[in-house]
């Protein structure tokens, strides 16, 4: 037996320990922070830094259940973010007058943006999961340049006779009193601020509960079956697009929440901020922390989110080091000699211990 | 001959009538007609390329017919679907292994529960007491499984780290996890040792024995099939060559021919 268990790897255990380690460091690291935060020795630009952080962990963690669990790529979580942001700045705007209080109104406003960036994935998984191949990522590219357009096109607002909408900016009439919610090109303007960090951790662990329990179940033993073998995955009676929605509809609803909260962090969101650029930045915190690996993906949004900001200093050349670490950070992890030397001292610790 | 008149009574699990399938201008299965019975094992064989694979791709609906009917206990299975015809009863193998080879062996054999023991995905997310009670039906229903086919020391490993006949053996336990009335098996034999194989022909005998199911295999190690089999039938280009006892067969010319040539 013991032959046997150097040759194959033993993987039921590693998938529990992964889990308990992701949450494990989100709570570390939120108590490192709050110690921070409360002797002051965290700079301001650093805090202004912490709900974003958040609402990207969150979105990632959900592109990862679609990209590494489900093996569909999709290029529009940005897309997804932003259905999210301003339906959840809406909503705040909308219960700002019943629901003075900031947490309540806050969570419903993330609950709202979670589910109407479900419903989009929902139409838009109907007729593309049902294909084979690249489809969702074209579909879902395209998705996040509608969807972009759409609210640079909006113009949504509240006033004594209730919400009023237009795509058009001339018929635009507010009685005197109303307020904008959305504004067009210019996006959400005059935005109550009540997102916050503790709200934002809350969120990260409520998605890696739903990702890990959906993971760990049924259901996740059928994505993950579906992934690997197609033809094998619907021959034990699993059906391959409901099994593919489910992941993909979990995966944008993960990104709307995260987009409300993002939205009612800042007072001024303009809907230019959810470009492509941010769903291929998102795409590249999942592969870079490694496809299907939760934690892996927390750690390497902190650090590529951080690492910009770090470098500021350098000015010009910002950009240039962002990238040669990034690279060197691919070729590193992608080494086998280093990760068989990084394994090799992991479970030789083991053993010590037992 | 009194064991054939008393089947001949019972109904077929299986009845195939007049099955042909064409792929453009080639016929690939044509007026195929066979029937299995309750708790029996039939061998399906021929040289290769005669058609026994598209059989089973058309008997578990990869394929539509284009001429003929499948009756499956009783009912005819014109239009139902991959998955539609799995919960009604029919379950496969592969030829080339078809395994979830990123899953472990144990959640490959959990997979085949997926619409035996069902619960929803909220269930899963807000872990339910259902979930549990689920899982822990499901997890030894598959611990079960895997002690039949002799797989429960690698439980925990990953499925494409598992030797070859130990492959072959999970993707027949994956197939009886969804609790079928009738096991297709395609080449079960195939890249095993001859004590591999005297081992998976009791493994065989002892399934359909102990889940009382009827199965049909192909398989081209004849040690197997004439073993085993209590009916044999033979397809050469498509068309059905002799049906019979694995005696019967072994001493008819045509399939001598057939396989050995003029």
């Amino acid at each position: 037996m013991k032959e046997k268990s150097s040759v194959f790897s033993r993987f039921g255990d590693k998938k529990n320990r992964g889990r308990l380690m992701s949450f494990a460091l989100v709570i570390i690291a939120y108590i490192a922070v709050e110690v921070l935060l409360k002797t002051g020795s965290l700079g301001s630009m650093f805090s202004s830094l912490l709900v974003p952080i958040t609402c990207y962990v969150v979105a990632a963690i959900g592109l990862n259940l679609n990209v590494g669990i489900s093996g569909e790529l999709n290029l529009g979580q940005a897309g997804f973010m932003s259905v999210g942001a301003f339906c959840g700045i809406c909503v705040s705007g909308i219960l700002a007058g019943s629901i003075t209080a900031g947490i309540p109104r806050l969570i419903i406003a993330i609950i709202c943006g979670a589910v109407l960036a479900a419903v989009f994935g929902f139409l838009i998984g109907i007729p593309v999961l049902k294909l084979q191949g690249d489809y969702l990522a074209i579909v879902t590219l395209a998705f996040g340049q509608i969807i972009k357009s759409i609210f640079m096109n909006a113009y949504i607002g509240i006033d004594t006779e209730g919400l009023h909408f237009s795509f058009v900016e001339s018929n635009f009439k507010l009685q005197p009193g109303g307020k904008m919610l959305l504004n067009g090109p210019m996006g959400a303007t005059g935005t109550q601020k009540i997102a916050n960090f503790t709200i934002g951790t809350v969120l990260v662990i409520v998605a890696l509960l739903v990702v890990y329990n959906l993971m760990f179940s049924r259901s996740g033993r059928a994505i993950m079956a579906a992934r690997d073998n197609r033809i094998a995955a619907e021959s034990v009676g699993i059906p391959i697009s409901r099994t593919k929605m489910l992941a993909f509809v979990t995966s944008a609803a993960l990104a709307g929440a995260a987009g409300a909260l993002y939205g009612l962090n800042y007072s001024t969101l303009v809907p230019n901020k959810f470009d492509f650029n941010t769903s291929i930045l998102i795409l590249v915190y999942v592969v870079l922390g490694g496809l299907g690996n939760m934690t892996g993906t927390i750690i390497s949004t902190v650090v590529l989110i951080l690492l910009p900001e770090l470098l500021r200093s350098l000015q010009d050349y910002r950009m240039l080091i962002y990238a040669v670490v990034l690279i060197l950070i691919m070729l590193v992890t992608n080494n086998e000699w280093l990760m068989t030397k990084w394994k090799s001292l992991f479970s030789g610790k083991a053993k010590g211990g037992a | 001959m009194a064991d054939n008149t008393d089947k001949n009574v019972k109904a077929p699990v299986l009845d195939v009538q007049d099955l042909g399938i064409d792929f453009g201008g080639l016929t690939a299965v044509n007026d195929l007609n066979m029937q299995v019975y309750d708790g029996e094992i039939v061998g399906l064989i021929g040289p290769n390329g005669a058609g026994k694979t598209t059989v089973f791709n058309l008997l578990t609906k990869v394929y539509k017919p284009t001429r003929g009917k499948i009756y499956f206990d009783g009912k005819d299975t014109a239009g139902k679907s991959v998955v539609d015809i799995n919960k009604a009863g029919i379950a496969r193998t592969f030829q080339n292994i078809r395994l979830f080879g990123n899953l472990t062996v144990l959640d490959n054999v959990k997979t085949g529960f997926h619409n035996v023991i069902p619960y929803s995905p909220i269930t899963a997310i807000l872990r339910l007491p259902k979930y549990f009670t689920s899982e822990k039906e499901i997890n030894e229903k598959a611990m079960d499984l895997l002690k039949i086919m002799e797989l429960d020391k690698y439980a925990d490993y990953k499925a494409s780290n598992l030797p070859y006949g130990a492959q072959r053996r999970l993707e027949i336990a994956r197939a009886l996890a969804t609790n079928p009335k009738l096991l297709l098996l395609d080449e079960p034999a195939a890249g095993m040792n001859p004590q591999e194989t005297a081992e998976l022909m009791d493994m065989i005998r002892f399934v359909r024995d102990h889940f009382k199911i009827a199965v049909l295999l192909i398989e081209h190690d004849m040690k197997l099939v004439m073993g085993i089999c209590e009916r044999i039938t033979v397809l050469n280009y498509g068309m059905m060559l002799a049906q019979g006892t694995p005696e019967e067969i072994q001493s008819n010319p045509e399939v001598i021919k057939a396989y050995l040539g003029d």
